[in-house]
């Protein structure tokens, strides 16, 4: 249904799983401390600290690689996506 | 109710104190009116309890009123000639947001050569833009519909911007005795503004979203509330009668149209000196009728094709050109008219740039009329008090 | 950090391109403003990848309208809630440079001369990134675009970056600061000071751009502190028309470290005559360093 005004609701580009974007895969290792800089850096709002490591969304992470790159214990590494 | 002797653009600003907007924002100059000084003045003395937002452009003043509307306040601006067109983009993008702004277009032309004076050619220019637009004949009309935009504007049917619009000079600068409504009469007629949406941390809603595959059926959504706006005019017409005792037509109105051969038919504040021509041409035995058009958009073709359907003729007069095409007005009635039992229509251009249209003009104009009757031929175009020896080229 | 200062108000599955800094910034500016706030925006790429039609990323009430007029809506919002009493609702805009150095400066300087109370936020990514990266008034010097190419006889744009911040502050406003993604505690500090001020604020912060720029998207960070490191863009706040609290740089990198990590400057390098080129970038970093006090 349009809206009058073509208004929509918030934060619905969630439907948009932007995850099949990436040619490469962040994995956070057991190196991680959960310092949260990661979280800061990422573009895509799919980081987040649970247990104080941080968890990477799949559904929508780019592999852009900020995250691996700025990761000050080099926690994260990038590989190649396989799915 | 009073009655005051003022200015058309006094009329304007009384106008809109009685509809209590809450923002007002306006740019004053290219070139502008008494209208938004003196409301700056009801502001500045307490009698309009309103934010006016004073901006540097007319660009920046359509963009103030694009953003306190969508924040859910009853909104106002007012411009003229150049700045009607530095208002355009924004005017668009209005529309499109559906936000209810309502304004006042006062009708003078554009560069080039620069001039102040009036005819329609700037809000020609704004007639695609989705914006509802009415034209007055006089000021009481001016101060009348000023009232009944914001009520079709705010209207959850309707929900697009409107324009009033009024020629520069012969009507915002010249003295009528104005009839002043009570505010509390006024506010029974026009309540409280509603939003159907706002900008609220409570309801985030985005406004202004990027759209590719949605394009056309937004698009024709505006032109579905314009179709609606054809009734809501007529019927807010009617309310207003019922409760002001005034009634200036719905989308036309006519004048002596039931048994004219020749009608005419016209925007704006020519309507006056037409009516004057019918009554002096009537005594001559020459059956002649007015089309007044009240709604520019919508337009209101099907009524228009009613209200000459006995007779012969039609003249149509514009007071703008479309540059390599020739009238919108009679552009407009010769597309409504087009596939139907309809009388030939005679385009006469007349008026520009604040050329005098005397009682002369409007005869020239009937006697081209029966002089196509007569022959059978229609030219395409007629150009009344037009002057040719002068031209270059 | 407890849990809700890491609120996150931009949704994930946006449209920004791998490695976007203006994704970065949007998420880095949202934060300290909270829920209670309405954000107006420019044309540009962020509205562009945050907002096609019902798949918005706005987790707070967002407006945007045209190029050239964010200063001008802004008023409007901020007149709006005035007159319904709703005085505490943050009001940001969030445009790109070519919104607020260019098309939409007229906007923005009447927004500031009428002291409307909009913290006003341009993410720098110095050029038109959204429609094919061409030059803006804020390119730098020597860069190429997409209309500033370099040839036979250009070495890129030819003008200088705008000194927006220096005009914003001649306009006497509230607040006048500039921030870098690549410091996101530096650019969340100044925001919240900033929201916290009444009246116009400007923070002007710099976000690379790996499309438009020309380096990899993980390099997004690494390029924004090169910037700052060389002296090429200063991070300061101003006070009484002096900066204030600028981030130093313990170790100034030369420019050509920052210019060979970005294809918009590999130019440069090809042909001995653009030495005199990375000169006049490099005496441009070293009048910073010295102005500012990097």
């Amino acid at each position: 249904m349009l809206r009058v005004g073509s208004v929509c609701e918030a934060g619905k580009s969630r439907l948009n799983k932007t995850g099949d974007w990436r040619t490469l895969r962040p994995q956070v290792t057991d190196k991680c401390n959960g310092c949260g800089i990661c979280e800061l850096f990422c573009p895509d709002s799919c980081i987040v600290l649970e247990n104080k490591k941080a968890v990477i969304d799949y559904d929508y992470c780019k592999g852009c690689g900020i995250c691996a790159n700025e990761c000050p214990k080099q926690a994260i590494e990038m590989e190649e996506e396989r799915n | 109710m009073s009655v005051s002797v003022m200015e058309g653009s006094m009329a304007v600003a009384e106008a809109i104190k009685v509809c209590r907007p809450k923002v007002i924002s306006a740019f004053p100059i290219s070139p502008q009116t008494h209208i938004v000084e003196e409301l700056s003045k009801m502001v500045a003395d307490g009698q309009l309890d309103a934010k006016y937002i004073r901006v540097d452009s007319e660009f920046s003043a359509a963009s103030a009123v694009y953003g306190s509307s969508a924040t859910g306040v009853r909104s106002y601006t007012a411009s003229s000639s150049q700045g009607l067109l530095l208002m355009i983009e924004v005017l668009y993008a209005m529309a499109g947001t559906r936000l209810p702004v309502v304004l006042t277009g006062v009708n003078r032309t554009v560069s080039a050569p620069i001039t102040i004076q009036p005819d329609h050619q700037d809000t020609m220019a704004l007639r695609d833009t989705g914006v509802i637009q009415l034209h007055v004949e006089n000021s009481q009309e001016a101060y009348a519909t000023h009232i009944q935009a914001f009520k079709l504007a705010e209207d959850h049917d309707i929900l697009l911007p409107v324009m009033v619009c009024m020629d520069g000079w012969i009507l915002t600068h010249s003295y009528e005795p104005i009839k002043l409504e009570d505010q509390k009469l006024v506010d029974s007629f026009l309540p409280n503004f509603v939003p159907k949406y706002r900008l609220d941390p409570k309801n985030p809603l985005t406004y202004g979203a990027y759209a590719d595959e949605q394009v056309q059926e937004f698009r024709l959504m505006q032109h579905f509330a314009m179709e609606r706006a054809k009734s809501k005019i007529e019927v807010i017409a009617n309310d207003y009668q019922k409760i002001f005792d005034q009634y200036y037509g719905g989308l036309i109105d006519e004048y002596k149209c039931d048994d004219a051969e020749v009608v005419l038919v016209a925007m704006g504040s020519v309507i006056g000196t037409f009516k004057d021509a019918v009554d002096t041409l009537r005594t001559e035995g020459v059956k002649v009728g007015i089309v007044k058009v009240r709604s520019y958009r919508p337009f209101p073709g099907e009524k228009i094709a009613q209200a000459v359907k006995n007779a012969r003729v039609v003249a149509v007069m514009d007071k703008s050109m479309s540059v390599g095409q020739g009238g919108p007005l009679a552009t407009d009635v010769k597309s409504a008219f087009a596939n139907k039992e309809a009388p030939p229509v005679l385009s006469c251009i007349a008026g520009m740039g604040g050329r005098d249209v005397t009682i002369e003009t409007v005869r020239k104009m009937v006697t081209k009329a029966q002089l196509a009757l007569k022959t059978g031929k229609i030219p395409d175009i007629e150009y009344t008090d037009f002057r040719p020896e002068y031209l270059e080229d | 950090m407890a849990s809700q200062e890491r609120i996150n108000l931009l949704a994930p599955g946006h449209r920004a391109c791998p490695g976007c800094g203006a994704a970065v910034a949007l998420r880095q500016i949202l934060r300290p403003l909270g829920r209670n706030t309405i954000a107006v925006s420019a044309t540009g790429c962020v509205e562009t990848f945050t907002s096609p039609y019902d798949q918005s990323s706005w987790e707070v009430p967002w407006m945007h309208s045209l190029f050239e007029n964010s200063g001008a809506v802004a008023s409007g919002v901020r007149a709006a809630l005035d007159v319904q009493g709703e005085k505490d609702v943050n009001l940001v805009v969030i445009s790109g440079d070519g919104g607020t150095f260019d098309i939409g400066m007229g906007a923005l300087s009447g927004m500031l001369e009428r002291k409307d109370n909009v913290t006003y936020i341009c993410y720098d990514n110095e050029a038109y990134m959204n429609t094919g990266v061409q030059r803006s008034g804020s390119t730098p010097h020597a860069a190429a675009t997409t209309t500033t190419p370099s040839g036979k006889k250009s070495y890129g744009k030819i003008e200088y970056k705008k000194d927006v911040p220096g005009i914003v502050w001649a306009h006497d406003a509230e607040y006048v600061a500039t921030a870098s993604i690549a410091y996101p505690q530096d650019l969340m500090r100044k925001v919240k000071k900033a929201n916290e001020i009444y009246g116009p604020k400007y923070i002007q912060v710099h976000t690379p751009c790996c499309i438009g720029w020309g380096f990899d998207a993980s390099k997004t960070i690494q390029v924004g502190k090169l910037a700052v490191e060389t002296g090429l863009v200063p991070i300061y706040e101003m006070e009484k028309g002096q900066p204030v609290k600028v981030k130093k740089a313990a170790e100034k990198k030369p420019i050509e470290e920052y210019l060979k990590v970005q294809s918009r400057f590999k130019h440069l390098f090809k042909e001995q005559e653009r030495d005199e080129v990375i000169k006049e970038l490099q005496a441009i970093c070293n009048a910073n360093i010295e102005h500012f006090g990097i």
